[in-house]
């Protein structure tokens, strides 16, 4: 059979290189993504600039940019964003709604667990030294009642895809996730980019998160308050997030108010307003832990309220996420979800784990610093691609550096295969169509019950080979289109 | 409202406002300078560089670098960049109180005033600052009106504009009127133009240019939205709508200084005024401004806890 000719938007495109989300190695296209394949091969390259510009402009105008600190011109850049979509089959998304619902359930129990009768530690599942040595375990928790023993209310976990096809999670986020603001509005702009494309493919709605955020703070009001008022706290203006957080407030209509705003009195939690002070029920922070309260964290914070701890503790606010949710998120407890999932429910996991070697067993550690080049390296209490090392992309000196790292501090690290994350087609800054590597980051909300909205953040990695999606370390986004059927 | 939100929807309006009435000023003038030179003139254009916040030094120097520096001048904090600046830093932190389309508007002309700023290479390029400002703040102020509830935050930003449009008007007075004689015809537009008024003062004078009457009109016309007695008008009501939405705050104190600015102007006479002292007259306006001013912050903004734990 002779080759087929590559047609021109893709005669840049690589196949078979890694798992890719629209092509087969052989180069078709696959069935859920005829359609934009189609759309593509008909659409000039210049046509598709030009929706890349009216895209960029748009959030640059909305002001969906990071700040780079400092007031000198040209010092606020958009988050960059890829214009094709990343469609995901009505059978695979189902699989993962099944997996997440599992796992946030799962992990649910498990801070229940140990902040109460710490069973799966004296059932021996867990090493209790594991917990008690991480930094993120709040002792303050201890026997602290929380509202519908929902410690966990919203969750962003990352899953990717392996060369088999198979989605594993990477990690959960169960501290303070972000990013949604970006699903949400790339939501917008792809709607204005391809509309008939957009209903030809039948894509599930994702628009209702806000309404799903409020009514899952809602149902973890303390119980007998006739008017609720709830809040979203954030940092304030110089936060990374900000736009995300007045987006939300916006959209909740909710007040977003500062640590600043908030006063507590008698054990009352109460927001400065212009007629005076007032009561406040629910607060969904996105301030850490760390920040929450200078009486009981740390006392240099002006991000948070002093006594907002024992206002929590005396059941009078609620906090969503309750505190010392991190301590599940640890990359060396990740390794004991699956774990969790056996012990707590009875189920197999649906949603694998990543295959994870933890630095403090003597045995995994050597065979990791023997072959430190095969694998990627990460110090369990960090997020957002920081201390990290991916074998293959480093120098013997780094390679050398991690290795004394991990025996000086085996608890803090632990090692990962390097995966090759699959790939989706990106459109170029030179007007071509390419594969980079993605992941996936679907958002999870647990209240009365588990919302997941179809869809989540892809997060792609602009430069090419560069496994990195983190936007920090020059990762972008796409949208993401899950499919009726 | 949360009271820092409050403060904030004021801060954004005062210095928008600030930044659209200096760019309206050194339009106005500017263009008087490219006459030929009077002696008059120069001493009122000093006057009006200070009153703008140039020290006197900066004041003297060549008119075009003088114009410069209150445009583009980051560390001069009158400026026009360093205004718009502020404004919009006060929108980023209320984001989710104003429309989007008022913050989509305000952070457009912000880029548009600090890359046009940091790039001027000719004098034309001075002309079209002042016409992207000034087409800027109409559709600010317009998109502000049409997108926003006319609630408490509406009425936060009404009053922050025009405390700082009856604060800003006293000083420009003073300034040219320290300096009125050998002022002629165009001088007097100069002066009209410079609060956008001149068409709305032909219709009332016809064009017949007298300081007294130009001062008059200013100051007393209830119906021109630049006017000192129309402003007054507007922060009554903007205080009054304050009032209504977060009542039980003390409220006497604000009334009172309120209702003095306003019947200083509304029972007044130009004739009077300007056959006393007419510099006192200004000045006072500008300092009730400031009780105003510091008496709102008192109560709404920045009140002690205790006092609201009391009854």
């Amino acid at each position: 059979m002779p080759e087929r000719a590559i047609p021109a938007p893709f005669s840049e495109y690589e196949f078979g290189a890694a798992y890719d989300e629209m092509f087969r190695a052989n180069g078709r296209a696959r069935q859920h993504y005829k359609a934009l394949y189609t759309k593509l091969l008909s659409l000039p390259s210049e046509e598709l600039m030009r929706s890349k510009q009216e895209a960029d402009l748009s959030f640059f105008n909305q002001g969906i940019t990071f700040t780079v600190y400092g007031r000198e011109e040209g010092t606020e850049r958009i988050f960059p964003h890829d214009l094709l979509p990343r469609i995901i089959p009505a059978a695979e998304w189902d699989t993962i709604e099944k997996g997440l619902t599992q796992r946030i359930t799962a992990l649910n129990l498990f801070l229940k667990d140990i902040y109460n009768e710490r069973k799966i530690l004296s059932d021996g599942v867990i090493p209790g030294e594991v917990i008690y040595t991480c930094k993120h375990f709040r002792r303050q928790m201890r026997g602290v009642k929380v509202p519908r023993d929902v410690y966990v209310s919203v969750c962003g976990t990352d899953l990717i895809r392996l060369p088999s096809g198979e989605f594993v999670v990477l990690e959960d986020n169960l501290r303070v996730p972000s990013g949604v603001s970006y699903m949400l509005t790339s939501r917008k702009v792809m709607k204005q980019t391809f509309p008939i494309l957009f209903r030809k493919c039948g894509v599930r709605p994702i628009e209702q998160y806000s309404q799903a955020l409020l009514s899952t703070l809602r149902s973890l009001a303390p119980e007998g308050r006739s008017s609720l008022t709830i809040v979203l706290l954030t940092p304030g203006v110089y936060n990374s997030a900000y736009f995300e957080h007045t987006y939300l407030a916006r959209q909740m209509g909710i007040e977003l108010v500062e640590g600043r705003d908030l006063v507590v009195h008698d054990n009352m939690v109460y927001m400065r307003t212009t007629s005076g002070l007032q009561r406040v029920d629910v607060i969904y922070r996105r301030v850490d832990d760390d920040f929450l309260d200078p009486l009981t964290f740390r006392a240099d914070s002006e991000l948070g309220a002093p006594g907002l701890f024992n206002a929590y503790r005396a059941g009078n606010v609620v906090l969503a996420n309750a505190l010392g949710t991190g301590v599940a998120d640890d990359k060396a407890i990740y390794a004991y979800v699956p774990k969790m999932i056996q012990y707590y429910l009875g189920e197999t996991p649906i949603l694998n784990n990543v295959e994870t070697f933890l630095m403090t067993n003597e045995k995994e550690r050597d065979h990791v610093c023997a072959n430190i080049e095969k694998y990627v390296v990460k110090a369990v209490g960090e997020s957002g691609g920081y201390g990290m090392l991916i074998g293959p992309h480093s120098s013997k000196q780094q390679q050398e550096e991690f290795r004394e790292r991990i025996m000086e501090q085996p608890r803090n690290y632990i090692a990962q295969p390097t995966l090759a994350l699959s790939t989706a087609p990106c459109f170029t800054e030179d007007g071509h169509i390419e594969p980079r590597h993605v992941d996936l980051r679907p958002y999870v909300l647990f209240g009365d019950k588990v919302t997941i909205v179809p869809g989540g953040l892809t997060r792609v990695a602009l430069r090419k080979g560069s496994l990195v999606v983190n936007s920090s370390q020059g990762g972008g986004s796409k949208d993401t289109w899950v499919l009726q059927s | 409202m949360l009271s820092r939100v409050a403060d904030s929807l004021y801060w954004m309006s005062r210095y928008f406002e600030r930044a659209t009435h200096c760019s309206r000023v050194l339009e106005a003038n500017y263009s008087l300078m490219l006459n030929p030179g009077k002696l008059s003139t120069e001493q009122r254009w000093q006057n009006i560089m200070s009153h703008l916040g140039l020290d006197e030094e900066s004041a003297r120097i060549e008119p075009q670098a003088a114009i410069m520096k209150l445009m583009s001048d980051h560390d001069l904090p009158s400026s026009i960049v360093s205004c718009v600046t502020s404004a919009r830093e006060n929108a980023s932190q209320v984001r989710e109180e104003i429309s989007s389309e008022m913050w989509e508007r305000l952070n457009q002309l912000y880029h548009e005033v600090v890359q046009t700023a940091a790039n001027m290479y000719s004098d034309s390029d001075v002309m079209r600052l002042f016409m992207t400002l000034r087409e800027g703040g109409y559709k600010f102020i317009g998109v502000t009106d049409a997108s926003m509830n006319h609630g408490e935050g509406w009425h936060f930003i009404q009053l922050g504009k025009y405390i700082e449009r009856t604060s800003s008007l006293p000083l420009l007075l003073a300034a040219v009127f320290s300096a009125q004689e050998g002022a002629d015809d165009l001088d007097w537009v100069g002066l009209l133009t410079s609060c956008s008024a001149f068409e709305a003062y032909c219709k009332v004078y016809t064009a017949d240019l007298k300081g007294e009457q130009v001062a008059e009109f200013l100051l007393l016309n209830p119906e021109f939205p630049y006017t000192a007695r129309y402003s007054t008008e507007k922060m009554q009501h903007a205080l009054e709508g304050i009032r209504r939405t977060s009542p039980g705050r003390r409220f006497s104190e604000i009334e009172r200084i309120g209702g003095r600015i306003h019947a200083s102007l509304a029972y007044a006479q130009i004739d009077d005024i300007m056959s006393r002292d007419f510099e006192r007259f200004l000045a006072n306006i500008i300092e009730q401004c400031q009780s105003l001013h510091s008496a709102v912050h008192a109560a709404y903004i920045d009140y002690p806890i205790e006092s609201a734990f009391e009854a």
